[in-house]
């Protein structure tokens, strides 16, 4: 199964996901994606180069399946910080 | 109220200036996330799943209604416009930035507040009772010992690490409106024989993944002892809680493990070291203290509770607000009024920048100037005129804060749960909300009368699921959320843990658990006096047990 790498921005705290020119984006859409574990390996690496380090924390990877409505991370935690709270927001 | 003196004010001036400074390192550089780290959550800033999240500190649930305003102004200018009120009686935004941050702790600071020690491991807010000075049954105002402790505990430089988070509650009311038992040490002031007011200790309560209901170490505490012995057990816990695993670092642990009768004799021990020396509280100091916590200029007015009544003859909405959002006040002619924020189109404790303002609004029209955040997550005006508590009424409904459930059982503690936690395992936020929809009938409401349920998304135990007297725990089994029941507990002068009723329901089977339980409780109660705990407790486990699971 694919993987991406997701991780936090230093300035806000938001969710952005690793992308193939090594930027950081906002939509799970525009991250690249590891299809084998070698690839894979390079994305966590290049994601914890010294430029990152106070550009986003904690980067890690996690799976992805690819479906019809969109990339779906498989764990539902990861899944909720991609597309953000299950509940509408009262402000 | 307490207010900031010039050396309050100076403090607070020198550590924005800093935590400014260390922010500013961060993102230059300078400073690894490994450093700043302890640093940020030393000002309540925690990286959450979404955002950063940051706690301020309401000591003792206490606000002013000029706080109340800025904690809205802060809602709308650094966050989504809205803030949670947590259990701790504290206020957390979840969308902060970090580069906003020393902006916001320097317009924190103009109102009298911050974030130091909502979070590591150290003496965190201490909590009391929303009605504090103002109910009927109370003994002792808690907030003047309250306010001792903050003072004490503050940057205190022997407690600033130690093994594990440290929690303390104060009341002074025989009816248990602060959790004491489930707090690390637990505070009830009452009068002696002699009609002198003085404290039992409690000591080792706790919730997370081993609850424990805290013990008696001290029958009677004289109130100028106080700081001395609350040093002792800091010290003996300092010395000997578990710094190797964070799981048994609570004090809980330790007075298990030690012992109740030999953990007292080793405070007993360093109490003769500590107990005459400068942190004997002398008869004056405590009453400076107290003279900030005067009573509001109460008038001398008829009892009017007769022509309240008749009122609620003539509107049902009203009766049962009144019935259920009220309680007794010490004085004649007024009532202690709570706001409920757990209306079924809100998350539990949430609201919004405007609820916060309109709210500022009447507190200084109706309630003195201020207002009290309480454990349960909704507000509480204590000091209401009972003549003017039907105009009030129709204003808070207006603001949707007029829910007239207060202790009944879509009166929800929630925890924020998965939808924005990194400890969490499921959602907690939505299944309070299908709760809140399932039980939106008043009638319903009502006819099963007095119940705590409570929801955490953790064994963390944040939403205090352990003493609801239906507690729901959120697990993660196979990357499903699901949902274990406990029943029975209790957090209040009879405090109690609940009874696991067996395996957990899926998201879509939970709501209809609950459903079975509350059915049970009502063909099981021997009249409608009878709650649902006192039911819980004559007949046990067994006809709920059946109810969720069948006769096998």
């Amino acid at each position: 199964m694919p993987h991406m790498v997701i991780a936090n921005t230093l300035r806000d705290g938001r969710v952005v996901f690793l992308s193939h020119d090594g930027s950081w984006a906002a939509a799970i859409a525009d991250g690249e994606l590891a299809q084998n574990e070698t690839a894979a390996s390079r994305l966590l690496a290049d994601s914890k180069s010294s430029a990152n380090s106070n550009v986003v924390i904690d980067p890690q990877l996690i799976e992805v399946n690819e479906t019809d409505h969109g990339r779906q991370p498989t764990a539902y935690r990861e899944y909720i910080r991609a597309y953000g709270p299950s509940v509408r927001n009262p402000g | 109220m307490y207010r900031y003196d010039e050396f309050d004010h100076t403090f607070m001036a020198e550590r924005v200036a800093q935590f400014a400074r260390q922010v500013a390192r961060r993102m230059s550089g300078e400073m690894t996330e490994e450093q700043f780290r302890p640093l940020r959550l030393m000002n309540g800033l925690y990286l959450q799943l979404h955002a950063y999240m940051l706690r301020v500190n309401v000591p003792y649930g206490s606000l002013s209604s000029a706080q109340l305003r800025g904690l809205a102004e802060i809602a709308r200018k650094y966050d989504r416009n809205y803030g949670h009120f947590t259990t701790r009686q504290n206020i957390q935004y979840n969308w902060i930035k970090l580069d906003e941050m020393p902006a916001l702790l320097g317009d924190l600071a103009k109102i009298e507040m911050h974030g130091i020690q909502s979070s590591g491991n150290c003496i965190r807010n201490t909590t009391s009772d929303q009605y504090a000075g103002a109910s009927a049954d109370e003994i002792e105002d808690p907030r003047v010992y309250c306010e001792i402790i903050r003072q004490w505990s503050t940057l205190h430089p022997e407690f600033s690490y130690l093994p594990r988070k440290f929690k303390i509650a104060v009341t002074g009311a025989p009816k248990d409106r602060a959790a004491v038992a489930l707090h690390d040490i637990g505070l009830r002031l009452y009068h002696n024989a002699e009609g002198k007011a003085g404290f039992e200790v409690l000591v080792g309560g706790g919730q997370g993944r081993t609850p424990v209901i805290a013990k008696t170490i001290r029958k009677w505490l004289e109130p100028e002892d106080m700081l001395s012995y609350l040093e002792a057990i800091l010290r003996v816990y300092n010395l000997w809680g578990r710094r190797d695993n964070k799981y048994k670092a609570r004090i809980k642990i330790l007075v298990n493990a030690t012992g109740i009768d030999e953990f007292r004799n080793q405070v007993d021990s360093e109490w003769d070291k500590i107990k005459d020396t400068k942190l004997q509280l002398d008869a004056q100091e405590i009453e400076r203290i107290r003279a900030y916590f005067a009573s509001p200029a109460y008038e001398t007015l008829p009892d009017y509770s007769a022509e309240l009544i008749a009122h609620g003859e003539q509107n049902t909405a009203f009766k049962e607000w009144l019935k259920s959002n009220t309680a007794a006040h010490k004085i004649t002619g007024y009532l202690i009024v709570n706001l409920s924020l757990k209306s079924p189109k809100q998350p539990p404790g949430d609201i919004t920048s405007e609820q916060m303002l309109a709210t500022a609004d009447l507190a200084d029209h109706y309630n003195f100037g201020e207002l009290r955040v309480n454990h349960r997550q909704n507000l509480t005006f204590t000091d209401v005129r009972q003549i003017d508590v039907y105009e009030l009424w129709q204003k808070l409904a207006a603001l949707d804060l007029a829910t007239p459930n207060i202790g009944k059982v879509s009166d929800i503690i929630a925890c924020p749960g998965l939808d924005y936690c990194a400890l969490a395992n499921a959602r907690s936020i939505p299944i309070a909300e299908r709760i809140q929809q399932r039980f939106e009938d008043i009638d319903r409401l009502h006819d099963v009368g007095e119940l705590s349920l409570n929801i955490s998304g953790c064994m963390n135990a944040c939403g205090h699921h352990h003493v609801g007297n239906i507690g729901i725990l959120g697990v993660e089994k196979k990357g499903q959320e699901y949902y274990q029941f406990t029943l029975g507990g209790s957090s209040t002068e009879d405090a109690a843990l609940g009874d696991r009723t067996g395996p957990g329901f899926s998201t879509d089977e939970v709501v209809n658990a609950v459903d079975r339980i509350l059915n049970t409780y009502i063909e099981q109660r021997d009249d409608i006096e009878e709650t649902f705990l006192e039911t819980y407790r004559r007949v046990g486990m067994a006809p709920f047990k059946e109810a969720l699971y069948g006769a096998n």
